[in-house]
């Protein structure tokens, strides 16, 4: 269709040379000659739409004499208007075929995304539970539903509380919102840690899909949501490590054991799970201390273009750390 | 069709009768054409309908009027007004502590529409644009909640404006959650309901959150 629209003014041109009959024709021909790929009514509706326009303006080219005729581009003031017309009203056309198409791809996007929300109330609670209980049998290749119903609710839970953390311990987000950062924090590393272990598997000739890897680093987040829950809302440093280790380990463990027994090889299944369990904790270690209650100030920052988005300093980072960061961060960007 | 060639009346039966056509209630074409009525007929028209549907909302019985007729004004209107009134209230005035304008904004939207996707992915029959209309509509109570607030924080912030606040707020975010579900939930699978009632907790929980921390400068 683009190529009939690019030529049809210089077609028009050419055929005002010859009698109007003749371009008629010719008209006709090319758009015969085009592969018609949809026979919907639309593409039709197009074609007749186009037929007539072009009718329209042999009419009015017919009509604007002989003398005219001889230079191919200037049509005389009714020719011109009408090859305007004309390709505007290609380019709507075009337009609207466009959004169409598009409007049906978006549709039936969402139907390759149902068999994954497939799933009863019952299923869900009995995964959720399940996430926090390590499997013994590791010889025997465990399943993985591959259900994002769960995981997907579990990462907007984790947002939700990650907002009132935020809220709660006055995060101070210079460049962005709390809104963005907190659904940027959790949705990267759902999906991006999920990737990346996937490639890690498919390193490893580990025995799972990407759907599996979504939904079973998803349904490890049920144990981050509990921890902090409770950590924001009791800011007791003793509760957090204990919440830390027991909690965040028993999702860890159940977590590590279902790829263990889809690995085959001591190496490869050393990689894989330690590499997801250091991931899973530090991530949980890194949302608390992120957004703790702060009583110091804040760091001091350089205007630069590799500034952080936000800038806190947790109360727990000694003091050398800090200087030593600070230097760090002055002497970065005297080079740049 | 050779019977029907020869269509003569014999002359002995008398053929007789009135062709007049009954002028009674206005012809179709009339009713639909709405181009030539005045202004004013068009936005009350449109004002009442939204009308009826705050009616709707804060009386929730099962019926389909939300539904049927679904249109946007009425959560565009409630939006902007909710994310006016959640602007700028931040302890610290130099950065943006608080949610701005085009943050309510966009979790609103962006809520509604995840919500949807989800209701529909889990085999809702209800279609798009429905069920945003029904999730902006049952935002009106956490929009007078947001002015008992404002209200409330006018005459102090202390620990009983506090709590009076969390009372109004969780009173008003419960109400939401039962007016949306009895318009969301019908259209589901029974045994599914739980799943898609979740999300609107949540969405609407994050309102109301945003509403109760709210505290003017």
């Amino acid at each position: 269709r683009g190529r009939w629209a690019a030529a049809g003014p210089g077609r028009a041109g050419a055929d005002a040379v010859s009698a109007p009959a003749q371009g008629g024709g010719s008209a006709v021909i090319d758009m015969e000659n085009m592969d018609d790929t949809s026979g919907s009514s639309f593409e039709d509706m197009g074609e007749m739409h186009q037929r007539m326009k072009e009718e329209e303006e042999e009419e009015a080219e017919g009509e604007a004499g002989a003398g005219e005729e001889e230079d191919g581009e200037f049509l005389g003031m009714k020719g011109l208007r009408g090859q305007l017309g004309r390709q505007v009203a290609d380019q709507m056309w075009q337009v609207g075929k466009r959004q169409a198409s598009r409007a049906f791809s978006l549709y039936a996007n969402i139907d390759i995304l149902r068999p994954y929300f497939d799933v009863e109330p019952v299923q869900v609670r009995a995964r959720l539970l399940e996430s926090m209980i390590p499997v013994k049998m590791i010889n025997f290749p465990q399943k993985i539903a591959g259900e994002l119903y769960g995981p997907l609710m579990l990462v907007f839970t984790l947002v939700a509380i990650l907002l009132h953390g935020m809220k709660t311990s006055d995060t101070i987000i210079r460049e962005g919102t709390l809104m963005g950062t907190a659904i940027g924090t959790c949705f990267g590393y759902w999906l991006g840690v999920s990737s990346f272990m996937y490639f890690l598997a498919y390193l490893c000739n580990a025995q799972i899909t990407m759907v599996q890897m979504l939904s079973l680093l998803g349904y490890g987040l049920f144990g981050h949501c509990i921890t902090l829950f409770v950590t924001y809302n009791i800011h007791f440093h003793s509760l957090f490590y204990i919440f830390w280790l027991v909690v965040g380990g028993l999702s860890t463990l159940r977590m590590v054991a279902v790829l263990v027994s889809r690995t085959v090889g001591h190496t490869q299944r050393l990689i894989l799970c330690g590499t997801l369990a250091a991931l899973h904790m530090l991530f949980l270690l890194y949302l608390h201390f992120a957004y703790h209650k702060v009583v110091e100030g804040i760091l001091d920052t350089l205007e630069g273009p590799n500034m952080p988005p936000f800038q806190r300093v947790a109360r727990d980072i000694p003091v050398v750390s800090n200087a030593v960061l600070n230097t760090t961060a002055k002497a970065i960007a005297l080079t740049l | 069709f050779p019977g029907l060639a020869d269509v003569s009346i014999s002359q002995d039966i008398p053929v007789e009768g009135e062709i007049t056509v009954p002028v009674g209630s206005h012809s179709p074409d009339e009713d639909y054409s709405t181009l030539d009525e005045p202004v004013k007929d068009t936005i009350m028209r449109d004002l009442k309908a939204v009308g009826k549907k705050f009616v709707h909302v804060m009386y929730p019985k099962k019926s389909s009027a939300l539904l049927r007729d679904w249109d946007l004004w009425g959560p565009l209107v409630l939006c902007v007004s909710l994310a006016l009134m959640l602007q700028g209230g931040s302890a610290d005035s130099k950065d943006d502590g608080g949610p701005q304008f085009a943050e309510v904004f966009v979790i609103i939207w962006f809520g509604a529409v995840v919500i949807t996707l989800n209701s529909k992915l889990l085999g809702g029959t209800i279609s798009f644009f429905q069920s945003l209309c029904v999730l902006g509509y049952c935002v009106l109570p956490l929009t007078v909640a947001m002015l008992v607030c404002r209200l409330v924080l006018l005459a102090g912030a202390g620990t009983v404006s506090f709590i009076i606040r969390l009372i109004v707020v969780g009173a008003m975010f419960g109400w939401s959650t039962l007016a949306s579900t009895a318009f969301l939930a019908d259209s589901q699978p029974p045994n599914r309901k739980a799943l898609v009632v979740y999300p609107i907790f949540l969405f609407y929980f994050v309102i109301s959150w945003m509403i109760l921390t709210f505290t003017p400068q």
